[in-house]
């Protein structure tokens, strides 16, 4: 065994901390599966039997399907403009001397930090200030707010993880700035590019209190599911549907951090 | 400007803020000529090849490749082509589209693409790794493919930045030989970018040697090893010994300079007059030292020393000798002719003998 290795060695320990941590983060989330498949409409324990009925309670009914539609409108939209923002901030910070580099890209992750409800409501002022009426639109905005950060954090190690005299070699070779993108810079990145839009897409598609202040008529999902908590009968179903976000979300981020995950080791090799 | 000049860098500075990278180099390069910019790290040669591919901009003076001003001109518009230290090789593409990278812009017919491409695969010897992904490949066959890629674009000029460094010794002498054969066969201009001297007298018919941002010298290999002009250049390439000495008389060409630890020695004057009475500095290669144990008669040159430390490298033996009036150990480098018997006997009385020729004047310092 490898145990003979210094910094392999096992520390049994911390291998029941990583244990009890991750029971403590995913255990709470179980329930709401488990639960969705409970043949009754009080949450609690003991189980009373199997049923997929609340699934497809869900599939007849019109408004999920109309908060869903708005959501993967909203999410496309954020996914595809702050991927596209975050390309060229990336390229921006990694590759040009911009004074203040440091300040600038802490003040671009700001609002990883900065409390949403905060964000929401300074919106909202501006926006009624601005006399624009609510809608997905306004949504979008916000959710691009939110986004850009991710994208711009999950493109940067990309850039930075390749040889600027890739891109020497190809104006060398007798391509334009334009060209040299295309050709070599767009598909040594193409893997963060596609982890950005599935991670935004994500973020999006599961925010709540930026879409609870900007949303007008038009609900998206989890402004759905927040509106139907009201109504102890609809829960259930409600279960089935967090469930439902829940699992895409998690295959989506799996997914986009598989295809991303040469990012940091390349760094490391310089390549 | 000859009219052979194929690339003419005139007054050019290059300030990184403060810091001065080239200070005024002039340098013109003939057409066809392999010729190579030789200093330690930081010395501006790389800099000064960054300006000749367009990636760095000049200061001040301008660089001229085949008679056009290329100040405003773009590194994709320029006539040269550059192999890059960490060869830069396109990780996404296969060796064979990654050799074709630059022939986008010429619009061939498919088959003729493959065609110059096959041939290029057939100069740098890899017929078979067309379809090779790039990290598949080893660091020599990358080198390669560096200037397969630069080649095929048949630029007027090829910049090498330090080509040769990633590889081991062995493959870097068969490179070394296989880039000399390459540019006697292609015919282009080479300017070729290096630390290390050894590999500069090898491969170049002319060697800038930088120090500082600055030319010391521009000679042929054997120009720059024979009559260094300055201690700076003589020290860089090869060994030096150098002796303090004052001009005692000077007939034409010839001075008779009376030194500290060669005693008198006579050496003709080269580009500089002294006058007697001037003081100026005597330097000879270890080379041009003859060592013997017994003392000769047959010359006027020579001095006796104490032999202080021997080493023996097989084909030669390096001497360390201890000459009266000066500090320093002289080094001598003696080829074995003759069967060596062991020869470590320290603090033995030897002798020293040189040529005229041999001894070059230099500027005191």
């Amino acid at each position: 065994m490898s145990s003979g290795s210094y910094i392999k060695r096992p520390n049994r320990p911390l291998q029941v901390y990583a244990a009890i941590f991750l029971v403590v983060l995913y255990v709470p989330v179980l329930f709401l599966p488990l639960f969705s498949f409970n043949d009754s409409i009080y949450v609690k324990f003991p189980l009373s039997g199997f049923t997929t009925k609340w699934y497809f309670e869900l599939w007849d009914r019109a408004p999920v399907w109309n908060a869903l539609e708005n959501s993967l409108k909203v999410g496309f939209v954020v996914a595809t403009l702050s991927t596209f923002l975050g390309i060229f901030a990336a390229k921006a910070i990694t590759r040009y001397e911009i004074p203040g580099r440091g300040p600038l890209v802490s003040f671009i992750m700001l609002p990883l930090v900065v409390p949403l409800i905060i964000f929401g409501v300074a919106l909202l002022v501006l926006l009624s200030q601005l006399g624009i009426p609510l809608s997905l639109y306004t949504v979008t905005v916000g959710h691009l707010i939110i986004c850009l950060p991710f994208a711009i954090a999950t493109l940067i190690p990309r850039f930075e993880g390749f040889d600027q005299s890739i891109e020497e070699a190809s104006a060398d070779l007798g391509e334009n700035a334009w060209w040299t993108f295309w050709r070599v810079t767009f598909p040594m990145v193409a893997p963060g590019v596609l982890a950005s839009l599935m991670l935004t897409f994500t973020v999006s598609f599961d925010e709540f209190i930026m879409a609870f202040f900007l949303s007008g008529t038009e609900p998206t999902l989890p402004m759905y599911i927040w509106s139907q908590l009201r109504f102890p009968q609809e829960f259930p179903s409600v279960l089935a549907l967090a469930s439902l976000i829940l699992a895409v979300s998690f295959l989506m981020v799996f997914l986009g951090q598989w295809i991303n995950r040469g990012a940091y080791t390349d760094a490391a090799k310089g390549k | 400007m000859s009219s052979d000049t194929f690339i003419s860098i005139q007054n050019v500075e290059k300030y990184f803020g403060k810091f001065q990278a080239i200070d005024d180099v002039s340098i013109d390069i003939d057409h066809g000529e392999f010729f190579s910019l030789l200093g330690s790290s930081g010395c501006g040669k790389t800099t000064l090849l960054r300006m000749l591919a367009g990636f760095e901009s000049t200061t001040s003076g301008e660089i001229f490749i085949d008679g056009q001003p290329m100040s405003d001109v773009p590194p994709h518009m320029r006539p040269v082509n550059m192999v890059f230290q960490s060869y830069a090789i396109f990780p996404h593409l296969n060796v064979r589209d990654n050799i074709a990278y630059g022939l986008r812009k010429q619009k061939l017919p498919k088959a003729k693409k493959h065609a110059m491409v096959d041939e290029m695969l057939e100069l740098i010897k890899l017929p078979e790794y067309g379809d090779r992904k790039a990290s598949q490949l080893s660091g020599g066959q990358r080198q390669r493919i560096a200037l397969a890629r630069a080649l095929i674009l048949r630029p007027k000029v090829l910049l090498l930045d330090e080509p040769l460094g990633a590889l081991d010794k062995q493959l870097r002498e068969q490179m070394q030989l296989e880039l000399r054969a390459l540019q006697r066969t292609v015919g282009i201009t080479f300017v070729f970018v290096t630390h290390d001297q050894e590999e500069a007298l090898t491969l170049s018919d002319r060697i800038a040697v930088m120090s500082g941002g600055r030319v010391l010298q521009l000679d042929t290999p054997t120009g720059l090893y024979e009559a260094p002009l300055n201690r700076e250049v003589a020290s860089f390439i090869g060994t030096m010994n150098f002796f303090d000495g004052i001009v005692t008389k000077v007939s034409g060409a010839q001075a008779r300079i009376s030194t500290k630890g060669l005693g008198t020695v006579n050496a003709s004057m080269r580009d500089r007059v002294y006058s007697p009475g001037e003081k100026v500095q005597v330097a000879i290669r270890p080379e041009k030292l003859r060592l013997s144990e017994t003392e000769p008669h047959d010359s006027d040159n020579q001095v006796s020393g104490t032999l202080e430390n021997s080493a023996y490298l097989g084909e030669r033996s390096h001497f360390y000798v201890i000459l009266e009036g000066i500090s320093q150990p002289v080094a001598v480098s003696n080829q074995n002719h003759d069967r060596v018997d062991v020869l470590n006997d320290q603090k033995k009385p030897v002798w020293l003998r040189w040529n005229d020729t041999a001894i070059v004047i230099l500027d005191a310092c």
